[in-house]
């Protein structure tokens, strides 16, 4: 078990590309957002490009809309409110206890001398326009009108499952090609697994390749030759069931659409090499669940086999006990508490803290287990828990606060010691 | 565990609606009712709770899968499930839950060979991607026939009419299934999956899927659906909650109950949840309280208490929060405690017994 120095991948000017995965409502998005963040804090100029369509990194990061092209998101002056809070450092006055947001104001302008150096640029994918831009970059105009006015082709460009996935490749590879990004964090689509985004480019260039496509719409060439009559029926059920229309725009959208065909495939080939090359870096997120976990594990098994860079697993909203004290004399200080009716303000207040730091015990314990059974199958992967935030993240601040615990800032971890 | 069982005990006795306006007089008509959610907020678990509770007291519940993910099967700890109904569990009282999870290809032709006798080419259009092929040229397919397979079960009759069966389907006979419970596609896609008419109609003007699709139709937007909704009280689940909402109202599909999920302890009273919510902590008495029930608590432990109570604190405000927004839909709202995560068997009965002890029945 190793863990994983998330500040050592960031800070390595080598480290061209971040792309994070894992499974839908594992906080995929919002720690991409935080990787980006903390890049541009620690002077990389980043990209960030997501593809959700929930629209959750504008919420995020601040911001009301994104479109196709990255936005400079404004990044103000580093507050230290995040870096109290993660440590949990506690200051005591004399009768008060007080913890992170009290101490923000106090401390908020001791870090101004670091202020961000780099950028930040945030975009959400547009599937759509992404593949019309594709298209008219490929051909000639009046092509590419007949292509774009094509009924079948809208169907594909906006439904086809792995459309996204593949635009997404498109999209990374076009702002890698600009050069002006020192570093881009690709969040991936939402999917019901994680692996669709490795597999989605070839479903959908296999799709279009059109063999299937021509057999339908000419069932009556070449096609005994290959599955002999029943194939034809099938033609016939298929049409007669979505429409003979529709096979007749896909003959014609296929027949447009031949020779950008090689060019489409090669320069999904370039993004998948682009993906393996030893710049790219692979995070897989995951919360201490157990699906979440399958999929993790599935996930960095494939990307082992493909042999892509596996940087590690980032387990995310973690709930460690902040109070060390040996469990049996929490157990049997809860056993009295229980056992005590008394109103008075310290016992219900102690009350309560028991039983908030008990549940909290147990979600660790249910934790640990599941981390150390990762741990057990995936040795050679390192991992690092992130502890759950108490509410969710709206906002630069916020994420900043995951950033820190993700990966503590050289200067602030020197500065600690 | 002990903590656990306060958790569920403790959320049990929330303050909130009556029954009645928890489970709605709609829902208590329905047969049909689909069950959504963000992924994540654990719809699947929450649909096989709610099979198991419509089936109690001697009732026949079909629950139904569609995403083809053998989540039943893990639920229910079984091995994979074919493409056919069959029981899954009993419920108390002679109920019974059988399940089906819908196996597209199989659906697929199984709807072909009512008009086309494929014979064996079936097994070389399989191995061909055939079906795949199908369903990407019409993305509305899948959900036609997916669809089309549910209201089968709902308006299916009993063969031999048993007659003790509590809903009549007017005079024609005893339906098979007092309910049907589905685990339908998450909320982003819920909307589109129930109108298939509207999907279909760019592709299929004409046709038998056509027709099939107008049908399912008008049993979608009937009394005998529901549509309830799952989240959890964190900010993401319940701004895909609104906006369901809000696209199934325009799209004039019955919503039935927000079933709030995992919702977590409150441990702090009233009293001091604001004070605790900003940070501020009274460390003496918590000192004082602390040594009554045998800690001496040093400084450290004392601020790792107060950190936690704090987090504690500003997570309850936020949950609060997140209701209030739900509130505004005006919709019913049924609470489920956390469970321990994966949720066996026993647990479901036990999230059962939570829907019905808040009114859910057929």
């Amino acid at each position: 078990m190793t863990d994983f120095d998330v500040s050592a991948l960031l800070d390595a000017r080598t480290t061209r590309i971040i792309v994070t995965c894992g499974s839908g409502g594992v906080g995929k998005t919002t720690t991409a957002a935080a990787l980006a963040v903390r890049a541009a804090d620690a002077g990389r100029t980043v990209a960030v490009l997501t593809i959700d369509p929930a629209k959750r990194l504008a919420g995020s990061l601040g911001l009301t809309e994104l479109d196709n092209v990255p936005r400079r998101v404004e990044l103000s002056d580093i507050d230290t409110e995040a870096d109290s809070d993660l440590n949990s450092g506690v200051t005591t006055g004399k009768n008060v206890v007080a913890t992170g947001k009290n101490k923000g104001a106090a401390t908020g302008k001791r870090s101004r001398a670091a202020a961000a150096q780099g950028e930040l640029w945030a975009m959400m994918l547009d599937t759509r326009r992404t593949f019309d831009e594709m298209v008219s970059a490929h051909t000639t105009p009046e092509r590419a009108a007949q292509i774009l006015a094509n009924p079948f082709y809208r169907t594909i460009s906006s439904s086809f499952s792995g459309t996204q996935e593949y635009m997404a490749m498109e999209k990374l590879g076009q702002l890698a090609a600009t050069g002006k990004y020192d570093l881009i964090v690709v969040d991936t689509p939402p999917s019901r697994s994680a692996l669709d985004f490795l597999d989605a480019p070839q479903r959908l260039t296999s799709f279009l390749d059109g063999r299937m496509i021509r057999l339908l719409a000419t069932p009556s060439r070449g096609v005994m030759k290959l599955v002999g009559v029943g194939f034809a029926l099938f033609a016939k059920a298929v049409t007669a069931i979505i429409g003979g229309q529709m096979l007749t725009d896909a003959a014609r959208f296929v027949q447009l659409f031949e020779d950008m065909f090689g060019g489409f495939r090669a320069r999904a080939d370039a993004t998948y090499e682009l993906l393996r090359d030893s710049g790219s870096a692979f995070v897989v997120v995951a919360t201490c669940q157990a699906d979440a976990m399958r999929e993790a594990a599935f996930f960095a098994d494939r990307l082992t086999v493909e042999r892509m860079p596996l940087a590690g697993l980032i387990l995310n909203r973690t709930h460690p006990p902040l109070v060390d004290l040996p469990p049996q004399v929490v157990a049997a200080a809860m056993a009295a508490a229980e056992a005590d009716p008394s109103k008075a303000k310290g016992s219900t207040l102690a009350r309560a803290a028991l039983r908030i730091h008990s549940d909290r015990v147990v979600l660790d314990a249910e934790e640990q287990r599941m981390r150390a059974r990762f741990d057990g199958a995936h040795p050679e992967i390192a991992v690092i828990s992130i502890p759950a935030l108490p509410t969710d993240v709206h906002d630069i601040a916020g994420l900043r606060r995951i950033a820190a615990s993700l990966a503590p800032s050289r200067a602030a971890s020197s500065a600690a010691q | 565990m002990e903590t656990m069982t306060t958790m569920r005990k403790q959320t049990e006795h929330r303050p909130g609606a009556p029954e009645a306006e928890r489970w709605p007089a709609s829902a208590r008509a329905a047969r049909l009712h689909i069950v959504t959610g963000k992924g994540g907020t654990g719809k699947s678990t929450i649909a096989a709770a709610l099979a198991l509770a419509l089936a109690y007291d001697g009732k026949r519940v079909l629950l139904v899968e569609t995403e083809e993910r053998q989540v039943i099967a893990q639920l229910f700890d079984l091995p994979p499930l074919p493409y056919e109904e069959r029981r899954i569990a009993v419920a108390p009282g002679g109920g019974e839950v059988r399940a089906l999870a819908i196996d597209v290809e199989a659906a697929l032709f199984e709807y072909f060979a009512m008009f086309y006798n494929l014979g064996f080419a079936a097994r070389s259009l399989k191995r061909l991607g055939a079906v795949e092929f199908a369903t990407t040229l019409a993305p509305g397919l899948r959900d036609v026939l997916i669809t089309g397979k549910i209201k089968e079960t709902v308006t299916r009759l009993e063969k031999h009419g048993k007659s003790e069966k509590l809903k009549d389907s007017g005079g024609l006979g005893a339906f098979m299934y007092d309910a049907v419970v589905v685990d339908a596609p998450p909320t982003g896609r819920v909307v589109p999956f129930l109108n298939v008419t509207a999907a279909m109609a760019d592709l299929a003007r004409r046709g038998p899927i056509h027709s099939q699709a107008t049908g399912v139709m008008s049993l979608m937007h009937s009394h005998n659906t529901c549509v309830h909704l799952v989240t959890l009280l964190e900010d993401m689940p319940v701004m895909e909650t609104l906006e369901a909402a809000e696209q199934l109202r325009a799209g004039d599909l019955p919503i039935g109950s927000i079933i709030v999920n995992q919702v977590s302890a409150a441990h702090l009273p009233e009293t001091l949840l604001a004070d605790a919510a900003l940070g501020t902590v009274d460390s003496a008495s918590l000192r004082r309280g602390l040594a009554s029930y045998g800690i001496d608590a040093d400084r450290a432990a004392l601020a790792g208490f107060a950190d936690e109570i704090r987090r504690h604190a500003e997570h309850t405000a936020a949950e609060a929060e997140c209701r209030t927004q739900l509130a505004a839909t005006n919709l019913p709202m049924i609470d489920l405690p956390a469970m321990p995560d994966p949720v066996e068997l026993g647990e479901l009965y036990e999230l059962a017994e939570l829907l019905i002890a808040q009114g859910v029945s057929v």
